[in-house]
Formats: C-alpha cells, structure tokens, sequence
C-alpha cells in the first residue's frame, strides 16, 4: 500500500513539474512573442505596425503560412512549392547578401509583387499601410529579428549596353560557373541535377525553367536578375554568386538569360543576328553529366 | 427550475458549445478556393460580398496572374463548380394587402414558415490563360432553373489589363454588387435603387441589377485601382430569345480608388445606362398574343449616378446614388404612337442608399442598410408628388462558423420594412417587413 502511495506520489510530482514547465514556457513563449508584436517595419516615409496586421494576416495568409507563421496553414498540404516557414527568418528575395536578414522594403516589395511559380499572388490591392503592416507582422514570427539586423544591400552598377560580345560573355559564364547542371543547358530547368534539387527542409525544388515566360521568382527586370545572381535564394539550391562572377560578367549573363526567354528583347534580337543558340557546342561541355 | 427548463437550458447551452467550438477560422467561393487554396476571406469581405483582391481577381478573369492561371495546373479530377442554397425560416408581414373577405376590402396578411430560396450552380474559371467564362443556373423554390449568367471573356487582349471582353448573360459592372449582397430577405435583399419603376411605369428593363445579354469592355489598371467599362446591352432585361426589338442600351461605369493614410484604400465612381425600348408589339390574334420579337414604339429611359465605397476600420460605407428618367410612353403605360394622356410628362425620380457594414472578424459582419427613393416628377401633372416613394431599412448580421477553402457556411439573421408611398388598395401607404433566419451555405 505504501509503495503505491509512494508510487502515485511520484507520478503526481511529475505531473506537476511537467504542468508547470509547460506552463512556465507558454507563458514564456506568449510573452516573447506579444513583445514582438511591437516589431516595426519601416519603407520610406511609411512606418508598418506587426500588431495592427494581425486581422490582415488573418484574412489573406493564415490559410497557407499557418497561425504561427511556420508555413504550416491548412492548405499548405495542397501546394507546391510549400509556403514559407517565416519563423527561420530566412528568405529568398533580397536586396542583402546571403545568409543575412531581408531589409522591410524586400519584404514590403515581396508581398506587394508576389512569387512567381508558387501560389504567392500579388497583394498589391492592399494598401501601402497594410503592406507596411504585414511586413512588420512577418517579421514578428522569427526571434532573428530581434538579435541580428538585416544584411548590407549589394551595390548593382549601372546595366551597360548590351552587346554581341557580352551576349558571347553572357553564355560562357552560363557554361563556367555551370548554371546549366541546374538550369538545363537550353535553361528549360531540365539539367542533370534538377531531379535532385532540395530547399533547406530537404523538399524537392524544381530550377526555373527560362522558357516559361517574363517573370522571375523576384521580379521582372534586368536588374532583379542581376540581384538574384549575387544575393542567391536562401533557403533554396539557388547560391550567390557574387564571389565567383565579377559585376560585369553577372551583366553579360543577364544579357544570356534574356536570350532563353519568349519574350522579344534586344538581347533576343542581337542572338538572333549573330547566330547564338543556347545549347551550342560549347554549351555543353564534354564532361557534363548527360541527362 | 424544472427539469423541462432544465433540459431546455442545457441543449441551448449545448447548441452554443457546438457553434463555438464548430467556429474555425475563415477560410470562400468553393471552386476558386480549391483551384488556388485561399480561403474564402482572400477574396470576399464577408462572402459573398468581393474585397479590393477579390475585385481584381475577378477583373482580372478569374486568374491571380500567376503561372498557376491555366486549368492545365489543376489535377485532373478537379470540377469547378459550386452548389449555393438557403435553407431558412422567415416572416413576411404586409400591412394592406385586397382582400375579399375583409369588410375594408384590405388587410394585414403575415405569413411564417420554413422554406427554401432556390438554389444556384455555379461554375467559372480559366479555359486557358487568359479566356475565362462564368455561368450561373439558378432555380425558384420549385427548382425552375434560368440562366442567371452565361458569358466567355477574352482577358487582357495583346497583353494589356486595358482589354478585356465579355459576351454573353452577365452582371452589368456595377462596383457595388446586388449579386453580391449581404442581405437575403424579401423586403430588404435586393437594392430597391437598382430595380425601380415608378407607380404606373411599365418600363422593365431600366433596372440595372438585373443580368443582361450583351458585350462588354473592361479596362483597368494592374492593380485595379482604376476600373472603367462600357457595355453594349439587349434591352430585354437579360430575358432570352430576343423578346423586344432591335433595341439595344449601353452602361457605362468607371472608378478610381486611392489610399488615405491609415484609412485604407477607398473607392469612388459612376455609373450611367442609356438606352431604347419598345413600348409597343406587333400581336397575332388579338392583343393578348404578342409576336416574339416584334417590339416597336422605342422610347428613351436613363438612370446614373455615383457610386463609392469607404473603409473607416472596421467599418465600411457603400453608397449609391441614382437620377432616373423614362420617357413619358412609359412612365405612362402608353404604347407608341399611341396618344399620351393630356400633359403627360417623362417620370423623374432620385434616389441613394448607404449600406453600412461592421466587419468583426472575417467570419461576423453586421449590415445595416438604407435606401430612399423620392420622385422628383410625376407623369401625370397633379399626382400627389410623393407617390411611389420609397423607404427601405434592413439590419442583419452574417456569422460564418465555417469558411475554408472547401465550403463556407453562414447563419444569416436579418430583419427589413418598407414604405411605399400611395402603394396601397386604397391608395394609402403600404409597408410590409420581413424577418429572417436561415442558413446560407454552398460547396
């Protein structure tokens, strides 16, 4: 009987102790998280408030990023790519350099623009202020805002002309660095690794494939491109490049990568003059792992 | 207390526990949450009823403008449509209704019961980037289906938001939508300002909350900030098989919506329709026997106005205003060429409506709507200038305790009165009110 008694004790003490942590984190957790409901966003003149976004967040994002933001909402089971876990505070689109936190005008841009080849639209019907707002409120998801600052944004220098030269350039880099392994080497996103790709939670990812359209994951224009080359896409297979391809070099890759696209452009044009099809000879070097 | 109150308390008690916990987040129209997983409230203020995304999203064609736009994206065994019905219980009361046994020769009728509103089928969506359609089949009470919308458009033609067409069976662009209205009682679910017809105007196809068959222009900018349209309409009210003439009426509509500060995004516009309809049929034998088809006599008719929406947090404003006007043949039930009672004159009325909402979460909207029509005038010279006026108050409030990407659920309270003036047998006012619980749920 004793020991029964001795026994029960045990187990209500452990019962008690366990209750008591658990309540003693929640409360932790509750109060970390209600003091970063007091994060900020600043873009400009406009000042993005995380506690005036929660009925915002609520509406638009809850259903794919999750009621605590880890990108676990109760569609995310029907998407692909997965929504981001804003909790890992690590994001593709940036102006900063990798491995470095976003600045809020990348975030406010991010959410104003939506994410090409993802289930991420444009939000841009929201006011500036509700963009400001969530902004704010997608930072208030990760701890890393609390002890780190956002990265330096990289300088982009000014996009020289473009030229038969530079288009040249352009695929001898593409060959260099071996963009294709990934890419393709037409860019149709078909390289021989492309099939094993995975994002930073070991799901599979699919490279961008160049002949889908106009649009990049972050943004549309010359300088978006340069920007992804040299930032990369964290959290994705997508590296920075910046210390293997000087900023001239990364310009004559753009110049490239225009060529592989639908649309009409002067790059496409000048490629179309001189004969420059991607996939060329030398596009694919003899040692390339066949697909 | 007694064990029947007992037992009373504890399945209200219960009832509520249910609605409670059954309450999830919100999540709306079923086939396009599934095609893109949203939830409902991406896209509806309150559903039905479109927010600034969810306008675009329609502007736009039905597409987010993402890669993901063409059906080809959706797993094979995905079907878009969407079954809408309202079950419910409701009251009609009416103060003057003709009445043979009533000693006055009127009476108060009121009626109550369970009923059911009909139902609609719906289906839209992408047939390609870029080519969208829309129909909507539905019935009365008794399942008689018609064809509330039938239409294909072509979006942003050479590339350009600027260019969109439409042809078919479609709601006229009117930014504050009947169709998508909050409110579902007799007395107070349509908008009285968008099907109006003075007293003794046989006029019926000025009414701008109908569906209409024609072709539309649509253009707006990227973010649909700024929307403007132009559409060529049959006027026949959106009935099928050409049943007037050769008469057709155009609609126009434009808006412009700008940031203010913490306010939010707010929106300001017009609209104007402009058109021709017969007032006469040619018959085959005898007058009760129109040919189909063999409308003549055309006469004028217009209605404009403006129209906005305005966010004040948590509350928001849909005002709508109206000059309107139908020619004398009409407003006098005349058919053309025929002679005109002596001084007959075009009917002229103005008129607005404020329909106010308290969003509390995505899933509990409260409605407060009023509406005031006023001729301004008569046809005929001497009329009592007030007759046909009208006056229209509804308060309601929408709880959806279930809104996700697959289903939305609402349990919809609503009380309206009305007031016409001179609307009664005896040629005083008639007032009736409607109160309304129900269920409103599609799939």
């Amino acid at each position: 009987m004793r020991r029964m008694m001795l026994n029960g004790s045990l187990v209500l003490t452990a019962v008690v102790t366990v209750a008591l942590c658990s309540f003693s984190w929640a409360q932790a957790t509750k109060a970390e998280e209600d003091r970063r409901l007091g994060m900020e966003s600043h873009i400009g003149k406009l000042t993005g408030h995380a506690a005036a976004a929660q009925g915002t967040y609520r509406r638009y994002c809850v259903g794919c990023h999750g009621v605590l933001g880890d990108g676990e909402g109760e569609n995310a089971q029907w998407l692909d790519p997965k929504p981001r876990n804003f909790t890992l505070g690590i994001f593709k689109c940036r102006s900063t350099t990798t491995g470095t936190l976003p600045l809020d005008s990348d975030l406010f841009d991010t959410i104003g623009r939506g994410l090409d080849s993802s289930n991420m639209p444009s939000w841009n019907p929201l006011s500036s202020q509700e963009r400001a707002d969530l902004a704010a409120y997608v930072k208030h998801f990760s701890a890393r805002w609390v002890t780190e600052k956002p990265g330096t944004p990289i300088e982009i220098p000014k996009k020289p002309e473009v030229t038969a030269e530079r288009l040249k350039a352009g695929q001898e880099v593409f060959q260099r660095v071996e963009c294709w392994k990934c890419h393709g080497p037409t860019g149709m996103g078909n390289g021989p690794s492309a099939a094993t790709l995975t994002d930073d939670q070991n799901r599979p990812i699919l490279p961008y494939n160049f002949h889908d359209g106009n649009r990049f994951k972050c943004g549309t224009t010359d300088e978006d491109l340069y920007r992804i080359f040299m930032t990369g896409l964290d959290g994705t297979p997508m590296p920075s490049w910046s210390d293997n391809i000087k900023p001239d070099e990364a310009w004559d890759l753009v110049f490239y990568l225009r060529t592989l696209q639908p649309m009409k452009s002067k790059a496409k044009e000048i490629a179309r003059q001189i004969g420059l099809k991607p996939g060329a000879p030398s596009a694919a070097p003899a040692s390339a792992p066949q697909q | 207390m007694t064990s029947a109150r007992k037992r009373f308390a504890s399945g209200v008690l219960l009832a509520s526990l249910f609605l409670l916990f059954a309450a999830r987040d919100a999540n709306a129209l079923p086939a396009f949450a599934r095609k893109y997983g949203l939830r409902c409230s991406a896209c509806h203020e309150a559903w039905p009823m479109l927010n600034y995304f969810g306008q675009k999203f329609k502007d736009n064609g039905y597409q987010l403008m993402n890669d993901r736009d063409a059906p080809i994206w959706q797993n094979n065994g995905y079907w878009p449509v969407t079954i809408r019905i309202t079950p419910s219980w409701h009251r009609e009361s009416t103060d003057k209704v003709a009445v043979d046994q009533a000693a006055s020769g009127q009476q108060r009728v009121t009626s109550h019961g369970f009923d059911v509103g009909g139902l609609d089928l719906l289906s839209g969506g992408t047939l390609d980037k870029n080519l969208s359609f829309l129909f909507v089949l539905s019935s009365d009470e008794n399942a008689a289906f018609h064809f509330e919308s039938v239409n294909a458009r072509f979006d942003n033609l050479f590339g350009s938001p600027w260019l969109n067409l439409k042809v078919g069976k479609f709601e006229l662009d009117n930014i504050v939508s009947e169709k998508r209205g909050l409110t579902l009682s007799s007395s107070g679910g349509g908008f009285q300002l968008y099907h109006f017809v003075p007293l003794g105007d046989n006029n019926f196809v000025g009414q701008i909350g109908d569906n209409q068959f024609g072709l539309e222009w649509l253009g707006h900018s990227a973010n649909d900030r700024t929307r403007i349209s132009a559409a060529l309409i049959n006027s026949s009210d959106g009935n099928v098989d050409l049943p007037g003439s050769n008469s057709y009426t155009g609609f126009f509509a434009g808006s412009q919506a700008f940031e203010l500060g913490k306010l939010g995004t707010q929106r300001v516009g017009f609209y104007a329709m402009v058109g021709q309809a017969p007032t006469n049929t040619l018959t085959s034998g005898g007058p009760d026997f129109p040919i189909a088809g063999g409308g003549f006599g055309n006469k004028n008719f217009s209605r404009e106005g403006f129209n906005g929406i305005f966010y004040l947090g948590k509350l928001d404003f849909q005002v709508v205003t109206q000059h309107g006007s139908d020619d004398a043949y009409f407003a006098t039930s005349t058919a053309a060429p025929g002679a005109l009672p002596a001084g007959a004159r075009s009917a002229v009325w103005n008129g607005a409506f404020v329909e106010t909402h308290y969003v509390y979460s995505p899933q509990l909207i409260f409605i407060q709507r009023s509406e005031w029509l006023r001729m301004s005038q008569q046809a005929i010279p001497g009329t009592p200038s007030n007759l046909g006026d009208i006056d229209n108050y509804v308060f309601g409030y929408r709880y959806m305790p279930i809104m996700n990407s697959r289903a939305g659920f609402a349990i919809h309270n609503e009380y309206s009165w009305i007031r016409q003036r001179g609307g009664a047998p005896d040629g005083t006012d008639l007032t009736s009110n409607s109160l309304f619980l129900g269920f409103d749920f599609d799939f």
